[in-house]
């Protein structure tokens, strides 16, 4: 160790994001065609734990205003579609409140088309909807968008391949253990049985973790439904590091 | 108490409608004294570029500190004005991202220290979950020889976590990013 190194001796106290079994999809998914591509073959190596695994981006509110949540209100006009709320807390995995953490959405319209050059779905665009929010946690953790229901659509995978229903999420946490991007989807879509991105998960419970909830109490009368979802990120537990021992 | 935690999904093909920022990135301010551009090309198994993936970076301040509570020598404040530590770059047409930060300083670790490093996560269609690897500099051999991550990679494939210096400029490296394939880069699971 070089002499100007600072020592460990003295014992480093970090916390440990023990990592979870079960959960996330396997990279490697050969119903999903492009991970075939794309996805690492080989292994992946045990990465410990250290200084810049346990810290992160503690990006502020200043990325963020409050019409940000709101995807409905940026135009002259409201995009077309069924306006609704999605919200919900953001969690660790041992139950406690996720506060002041950024989170960023983006969606297709009601047609099921993405204000995207890429997508030739022959939906139409909706001038007065793009499909992306921000928004941060509160102390308690809770999140608000209010956005429109986005539509199925078509694409490429396999012979009529077509993707439930979804909302995009990216969410951070306070460490770089906890980086999450993953998918909302809506309750009941006929479309589950038939998805290989959301079947990607081995398993069904943990399939069921990411489908909101229709929350009749949450409604706003004569005015938007509502969908409520809670996001668990990996939890911590503080380990103290022993130089003489590989924990 | 324990509550099972959400799945990951991938970003899919659109992610450049939620998650570019026009500042992503620097994770310094453009022009800042000592600053250096990391650049390089996020490839699939042909060697074709990826025109629609993220590459996000994480990493300590040149004094291998971070404005971080959890860090337990304390946060500390940046040693450079504006220095955020985190960087975020979606790939171009031809497959490329470029990040503009300072050098990281090494870190205490158990039994020794890490050389200077940045952490990797890869977002793209085709990968359900991020990637994750590092990226050291080749100009840090000593630093790299002691360091105990790189120590326990296949050393045939230690070259895939170090970005090399390009010709013609102080402060600018190449760092490419092959996902899968004979020549793939190394990717951990944190």
């Amino acid at each position: 160790m070089p002499a100007d190194a600072p020592s460990a001796a003295s014992g480093l106290i970090l916390p440990r994001y023990p990592r979870p079994d079960g959960v996330h999809p396997p990279l490697d998914s050969p119903g999903y065609r492009s991970s075939q591509q794309r996805a690492p073959s080989r292994p992946l190596v045990p990465l410990p734990q250290h200084l810049t695994e346990v810290t992160g981006p503690l990006l502020g509110a200043e990325r963020v205003t409050a019409a940000d949540s709101d995807l409905t209100t940026r135009y002259p006009d409201e995009p077309l579609g069924e306006r609704i709320s999605v919200s919900g807390r953001v969690l660790d995995s041992d139950g406690r409140p996720v506060p002041d953490t950024l989170i960023e959405i983006w969606q297709a319209n009601a047609s099921g088309r993405y204000k995207h050059h890429v997508d030739d779905h022959p939906a139409p665009l909706d001038p007065n909807f793009d499909g992306a929010g921000r928004c941060m946690t509160d102390s308690l953790g809770r999140y608000r968008f209010v956005t429109i229901k986005p539509g199925p659509y078509p694409w490429k995978n396999h012979h009529n391949a077509w993707r439930p229903a979804h909302i995009h999420f990216s969410l951070f946490g306070r460490a770089f253990t906890q980086r999450l991007v993953t998918q909302m989807y809506f309750p009941g879509d006929p479309l589950f049985p038939f998805d290989p991105i959301f079947n990607s998960v081995p398993d069904p419970k943990a399939r069921e973790r990411m489908i909101s909830r229709f929350d009749m109490d949450l409604t706003e009368p004569e005015w938007s439904l509502a969908y409520t979802w809670d996001i668990v990120l990996r939890g911590r537990e503080q380990a103290v590091f022993e130089p003489q021992e590989d924990r | 108490m324990t509550v099972p935690q959400t799945p990951s999904q991938t970003v899919g093909p659109f992610l450049a409608i939620g998650l570019p920022w026009p500042d992503g990135p620097f994770a310094v301010p453009d022009g800042t004294p000592g600053a250096i551009t990391i650049t390089g090309q996020v490839l699939d198994v042909a060697g074709t570029p990826l025109p629609d993936a993220l590459v996000e970076t994480w990493q300590a301040d040149p004094a291998g500190r971070f404005d971080h509570p959890d860090d337990p020598r304390g946060a500390a404040a940046p040693s450079a004005a504006g220095f955020r530590g985190f960087a975020r770059c979606p790939t171009d047409a031809g497959g490329w991202y470029r990040i503009v930060t300072l050098r990281p300083g090494p870190l205490p670790c158990p039994g020794g220290s890490e050389a200077p490093h940045l952490d990797v996560s890869v977002f793209a269609r085709g990968l359900l979950d991020r990637v994750v690897t590092r990226i050291y500099f080749a100009d840090e051999a000593e630093a790299n020889a002691a360091d105990p991550v790189l120590a326990g990679i296949d050393p045939g494939r230690r070259g895939t976590l170090i970005a090399t210096a390009e010709p013609g400029g102080v402060g600018r490296f190449r760092f490419d990013i092959r996902l899968r394939g004979e020549d793939e880069t190394v990717f951990f699971d944190v």
